[in-house]
C-alpha cells in the first residue's frame, strides 16, 4: 500500500469510518508504516486540542425562549394578515375561535386522562429497568419471544426483530399498566433499553401522540384494535423511527 | 361551513404538529446554533440566523417524514447561513479589514503553552478557512457528524467530504504548529 493512497483511508481510519475488514487491512498497514503511524499520532493531537479548547458554541438561553414565543404565537396557516378588513371573514374567525376553544378544552380533557396512562406506562418502564426485571423472555428471535405470549395474554401481540433498521428485539415480558395485563416487547437502541407496551382496544385508530414524563420520552398511537405506547429515555426522534417500523407492520 | 370544519380540525394537527417539532427539533437548537456561529461567524448573527432557520425549518415541517432530525435541520440552517453570507458579504469584507487595524495581542510566550491560546490559535485558524471547508470540519470534529451525514447535510458527494477533510485538518495542525498566525502579512 502506497501512502499517497493511503491519506483519505488514514483519515476514514481515524473517524471509525472504514468496516471491519478495512480497518483491520490498515491496522496491518499501520504497523509496517512509521510515517501513518505518525500522521495517526498527529491527528489525534489535533482533536484533543479541538476538544481541549474547546470550540463548541452551544446556544444561548434566552433563543429557546425567542423561538418558542414565535411558535407559540404565530398560527399563519389558520389567520392569513389581510390587508383589508372583512367582516364576514372576522365573523367567521369569531366562530371558529368559539369551536376551536371548545375543542381545545375536550382535547386537553382527554389529554388529562392520557397524562395518566402516560404515567403509569413510564413507570412500568421504570420498574422493569430494575435489575432482572427487563425481561421475562430473553431472545432476540421474534419466533421465540411471539409464542412465548401465547396462552399468557388473550391476545397475539405483533412482535417483529428490527434489528436491521437498528432496533434489535432483546425480549418480551408481561407487565401490568393500570390493572391491566399487557404485553411489553424490550428494544435495545445504542445503550438505551426501549419499552413497546401493547394491548388490545376497542377504539379506532389514532395518529402517534408525544409526551414526555419524568425525563422519559413517550410516544402512543392505536393501529388495528392495538393501544401501543413506546418509552424510553433515547431521543425522541428514536422513538418516532420505532413507531413508524410498527405502524407499517 | 365545511370550509370552517376543515379550517378546525388542521388547527387542531397545528397544535399536534407543533409539540412533535417541540420535542423532535428544538433539542438540536444547540447544533444548529454551533453551526450558524461558525458559519457567519459572530455570536449576535448566529442567533438570529439560528433562529430564522428554525422558524423556516417550522415551515417546512410538516414535509419533514421521518429520518435524521438533526441532518435535517442543519441543511437547512446552513442554506440560511448561505443566504446571510451572500447578503451581507459587502459588511463581511469590512469585518476582515476591521480586524487588521485591531491586530490580536501578541501572546506571551507562557500564555501559548496553555489551552487558551490554543482555542484563540484554532477559532482564528477555523474562521480563516473557507466556509465550504469550514462546515466540513466543525461538522466533524465538533458536531461528530459521520461522513454521510455531512454529504447529506452539504449536498457534496463523501469523497470530497473525506478529502475537505484531511485538507482542513493540515491546515489547522500547521495554524497550531506556527506560534505567529499574523506572518503572512511581513509578505504583504
Amino acid at each position: 500500500m502506497s501512502c499517497d493512497r493511503t491519506e483519505t483511508v488514514l483519515h476514514a481510519y481515524f473517524d471509525q469510518e472504514l468496516d471491519p475488514v478495512g480497518a483491520a487491512e490498515f491496522e496491518r498497514h499501520l504497523d509496517q508504516c512509521p510515517e501513518c503511524t505518525e500522521s495517526l499520532t498527529a491527528l489525534r493531537s489535533l482533536r484533543s486540542s479541538i476538544t481541549g479548547a474547546p470550540l463548541y458554541q452551544k446556544a444561548p438561553a434566552p433563543l429557546q425562549n425567542k423561538i418558542l414565543a414565535e411558535l407559540r404565537s404565530s398560527r399563519p396557516t389558520v389567520f392569513p394578515r389581510r390587508s383589508t378588513t372583512n367582516w364576514l371573514a372576522m365573523a367567521a374567525a369569531l366562530l371558529l375561535f368559539a369551536i376551536v376553544g371548545w375543542q381545545f378544552l375536550v382535547a386537553h380533557r382527554a389529554t388529562d386522562k392520557e397524562l395518566v396512562l402516560a404515567a403509569a406506562v413510564v413507570d412500568a418502564h421504570l420498574r422493569s429497568l430494575q435489575p432482572g426485571h427487563l425481561t421475562d423472555v430473553l431472545s432476540t428471535d421474534q419466533h421465540t419471544v411471539k409464542p412465548w405470549f401465547d396462552g399468557k395474554l388473550d391476545f397475539a401481540p405483533p412482535v417483529r426483530d428490527f434489528a436491521d433498521r437498528g432496533f434489535p428485539l432483546q425480549g418480551g415480558r408481561l407487565d401490568v399498566v393500570q390493572g391491566r395485563t399487557v404485553a411489553a416487547l424490550v428494544y435495545g437502541r445504542r445503550k438505551h433499553e426501549i419499552s413497546v407496551f401493547i394491548w388490545p382496544t376497542t377504539e379506532t385508530d389514532a395518529t402517534p401522540r408525544f409526551g414526555s414524563h419524568q425525563g422519559y420520552q413517550w410516544i402512543s398511537w392505536r393501529k388495528g384494535g392495538m393501544e401501543f405506547y413506546t418509552v424510553s429515555d433515547t431521543a425522541a426522534s428514536d422513538l418516532e423511527q420505532l413507531q413508524q417500523l410498527f405502524s407499517k407492520l | 361551513m365545511s370550509n370552517l370544519v376543515q379550517e378546525k380540525s388542521s388547527d387542531v394537527l397545528d397544535s399536534q404538529d407543533r409539540l412533535r417539532f417541540e420535542m423532535l427539533v428544538l433539542p438540536h437548537l444547540d447544533a444548529a446554533f454551533n453551526l450558524a456561529r461558525w458559519l457567519v461567524r459572530g455570536g449576535a448573527d448566529a442567533e438570529d440566523v439560528a433562529q430564522e432557520a428554525v422558524l423556516r425549518s417550522y415551515r417546512f415541517f410538516p414535509g419533514f417524514h421521518g429520518g435524521d432530525v438533526r441532518a435535517w435541520l442543519l441543511q437547512i440552517v446552513r442554506n440560511t447561513c448561505y443566504t446571510w453570507l451572500e447578503k451581507n458579504r459587502r459588511n463581511q469584507n469590512m469585518a476582515e479589514f476591521d480586524e487588521e487595524l485591531h491586530p490580536n495581542q501578541s501572546p506571551s510566550p507562557e500564555a501559548i503553552a496553555i489551552a487558551g491560546n490554543n482555542r484563540e490559535r484554532l477559532t482564528q485558524a477555523l474562521e480563516s478557512l473557507p466556509p465550504r471547508v469550514r462546515e466540513v470540519i466543525v461538522l466533524r470534529e465538533l458536531e461528530g457528524c459521520s461522513y454521510k451525514e455531512i454529504a447529506a447535510i452539504t449536498s457534496i458527494p463523501i469523497g470530497t467530504v473525506m478529502s475537505t477533510l484531511s485538507r482542513a485538518r493540515r491546515q489547522l495542525q500547521s495554524a497550531l504548529a506556527n506560534p505567529a498566525p499574523k506572518e503572512a502579512h511581513h509578505e504583504l
